[in-house]
């Protein structure tokens, strides 16, 4: 599915979306008014300049649209690996997107993610999983990094990562394992519109995806080991 | 992993010990070893968890020499081990020992 | 790897571990472990790996004091698994994290030691990290400061390098290095003329407390020890950075400029000539306060 076609599958009222370089900035009109839209395309690198950008944007409809529900598209291959970035501090870049992405669902806008293509690492952390929900097209992909990647660094051979990643959400790449986790909410089939509508209807809740992931036997632990620490009923 | 449980007799210490204390880290070639009440009043416990195989009679001549020369008669001692040398495991289980026992003084 | 420079104190931060880390920084006696080794606590994933567990799963939490005023703490331990966060080790910081906003102490401590996502644990591990920073952001909306104290032999660097940014604070020592993506990984994915990881001083000048603080990324800089640590603990530990548009446009705006300024800088050394450093070369010889003299007066940026 081609931007075009995404957009138009999820806003057939209409839609205003334009691309400045690696980021997506505009809105979408639904059944119960604009949606602002924010993200990345075509498996791009977030780098400094993308996520000063992608934050400017968040904190751009906080100012300017007080209420609006925000789509966060996410389609990234993880950060921009560079000694200029490092340098530079793109981990506060990032962090700074991710409080804008905060103040945006504190201000009371409801913030929805949509993965589209990829979503790896860094990307994934800093907009897509600070959303309230986080959703996925079908064939999209969430990952930490490459198996062969994981094999070189953790040392364990890659056969044996492969052997147990299947049936395994914790090591399997693919979003059925973070569905499975609880990280992914669930996966959007056509009319995207429809499901739009329907997350935009819910409302904002606390984070629920340890307790998602208990539900669907990804993450037996998770909620239990925050509630020990905890010590109340459910994280916050 | 490999496992190995062990009960050995052991003289008792004249202090009872407090809180659980660990000591060490799992990192290569270390170990961690955690210890708190248990065993019974003339044995001592161990619980070996070891990434390294085929090492079992090692183990057992380390821990009966160390349960002959200290007093740690009801004392249970848990370890996570990643291929540390007879002489790291006796000096963490001494240092466990030491730490656990001294903790009411 | 160890860094350059003077020769290691007595009180290291760095060479202490993640507990005795903890019973340094907090007033002495206070500090109360919740799930502590004794409850062993340890990872399936890893077992089901054939890999060594730990009891703690490699992070301790709890409550404490810090000159007299309640904080909930965590420390990692970088020495297992590089400090890599998986479900269970997640789970506690979220926990932690989870139980300020019940029971509002003065201020959530995170001394951080790690590389980020426990690939180990891959896809758990990463979510774990977005739970730990949802909780992190959430503590902070809520006016309860958290702050990361950086210093240990791992750095911070993963999807933790975010969540180090996304506190009220950060103190760091020179020998501790924060980021995203580690000089290993760097020069790993491109190649060693992007990033030469062996080269010490590039790594410290990149990633290292001073760079960090100059550049405005570190609100402290302190030496490797216990004590000096816990000073910035306890000076930080009144820091709030709200989460609310007037702060985060003044610090967008901030970015904005260092980008503007720096973007085009080949190294550190040009970033610090370029804030009114003297003689670049000199500042990793000096220790703390040699160093926070001789930058005194420079373009810093100050949150």
């Amino acid at each position: 599915m081609t931007l075009p076609e995404l957009l138009d599958d999820l806003f057939p009222a209409g839609h205003a979306v334009r691309r400045e370089g690696d980021v997506l900035a505009g809105t979408g009109r639904a059944a119960r008014g604009e949606v602002a839209v924010v993200g990345t395309a075509d498996g791009a690198e977030i780098g400094v300049e993308a996520a000063l950008a992608l934050a400017g944007e968040v904190l751009r409809v906080v100012r300017e649209a007080p209420g609006r529900p925000v789509l966060a598209l996410v389609d990234t291959a993880g950060q921009r690996m560079s000694r200029r970035d490092e340098l530079l501090g793109l981990n506060g870049y990032l962090g700074h997107l991710a409080a804008c992405v905060e103040l945006a669902r504190r201000a009371g806008h409801r913030v929805i993610a949509l993965v589209t293509g990829q979503a790896v690492s860094a990307g994934a952390l800093a907009l897509g999983f600070v959303a309230d929900e986080v959703h996925a097209l079908e064939g999209a992909r969430v990952a930490v990094m490459s198996l062969p990647a994981m094999a070189r660094v953790t040392k364990i051979p890659l056969e044996r990562l492969e052997a147990l990643s299947r049936g395994s959400p914790v090591l399997a790449p693919g979003l059925e394992s973070y569905v499975r986790l609880g990280a992914i909410a669930s996966v959007w089939r056509a009319p995207l519109a429809a499901a739009l509508e329907a997350a935009l209807a819910r409302p904002a809740g606390p984070d629920a995806r340890a307790a998602l992931g208990a539900e669907r036997g990804g993450r037996t632990l998770a909620r239990e080991v925050a509630r020990r620490v905890g010590g109340g009923t459910d994280a916050g | 992993m490999e496992r190995l449980e062990l009960e050995l007799p052991s003289a008792r210490s004249a202090a009872a010990g407090g809180a659980p204390v660990v000591v060490g880290v799992v990192a290569s070639g270390n170990l961690e070893v955690l210890v708190e009440r248990g065993g019974t009043p003339d044995r001592c416990r161990f619980e070996v968890s070891t990434s390294v195989h085929g090492f079992g009679a090692v183990w057992r001549a380390v821990l009966e020499d160390f349960a002959a020369r200290r007093a740690v008669a009801g004392l249970a001692f848990s370890v996570n081990d990643a291929g540390a040398t007879p002489a790291v495991v006796t000096l963490r289980l001494e240092q466990a020992a030491e730490e656990f026992l001294g903790a009411e003084r | 790897m160890s860094p350059p420079g003077p020769p290691v104190p007595r009180r290291s931060y760095r060479e202490a571990s993640a507990r005795r880390r903890l019973l340094g920084v907090l007033d002495p006696g206070s500090f109360e472990e919740r799930l502590g080794p004794a409850e062993r606590a340890t990872s399936p994933h890893l077992a089901a790996l054939g890999q060594p567990v730990a009891f703690d799963d490699g992070v301790a939490v709890g409550a404490g004091a810090l000159g007299g005023r309640r904080v909930l703490a965590a420390s990692q331990e970088g020495a297992f698994l590089g400090g890599g966060v998986g479900e269970v080790h997640g789970a506690k910081l979220a926990g932690l994290l989870a139980a300020a906003l019940r029971e509002r102490p003065e201020a959530v401590l995170l001394l951080l030691d790690t590389g980020g996502v426990r690939l180990q644990e891959a896809n758990a591990g990463l979510v774990a990290v977005s739970e730990v920073m949802r909780g992190v952001l959430a503590a902070r909306a809520e006016g309860i400061p958290v702050v990361a104290l950086v210093g240990g032999g791992w750095g911070c660097f993963g999807g933790m390098g975010i969540v180090a940014r996304c506190c009220d604070a950060v103190a760091m020592s020179e020998e501790g290095r924060l980021g995203l993506s580690g000089p290993d990984v760097i020069e790993e994915t491109k190649g060693v003329e992007e990033l030469d990881a062996s080269d010490r001083g590039l790594v410290w000048r990149t990633y290292g407390g001073k760079h960090r603080y100059l550049l405005g990324e570190a609100d402290r800089l302190v030496d490797d020890d216990l004590d000096a640590f816990r000073a910035a603990a306890i000076a930080l530990a009144g820091a709030r950075r709200p989460v609310d548009l007037a702060t985060l446009s003044r610090e967008h705006h901030v970015l904005a400029a260092r980008l503007a300024a720096h973007g085009a800088a080949a190294d550190a050394a040009a970033i610090w000539t370029a804030l009114g450093v003297a003689d670049p070369d000199a500042l990793a010889l000096l220790d703390a306060d040699e160093f926070l003299r001789d930058v005194a007066g420079t373009r810093r940026e100050a949150r």
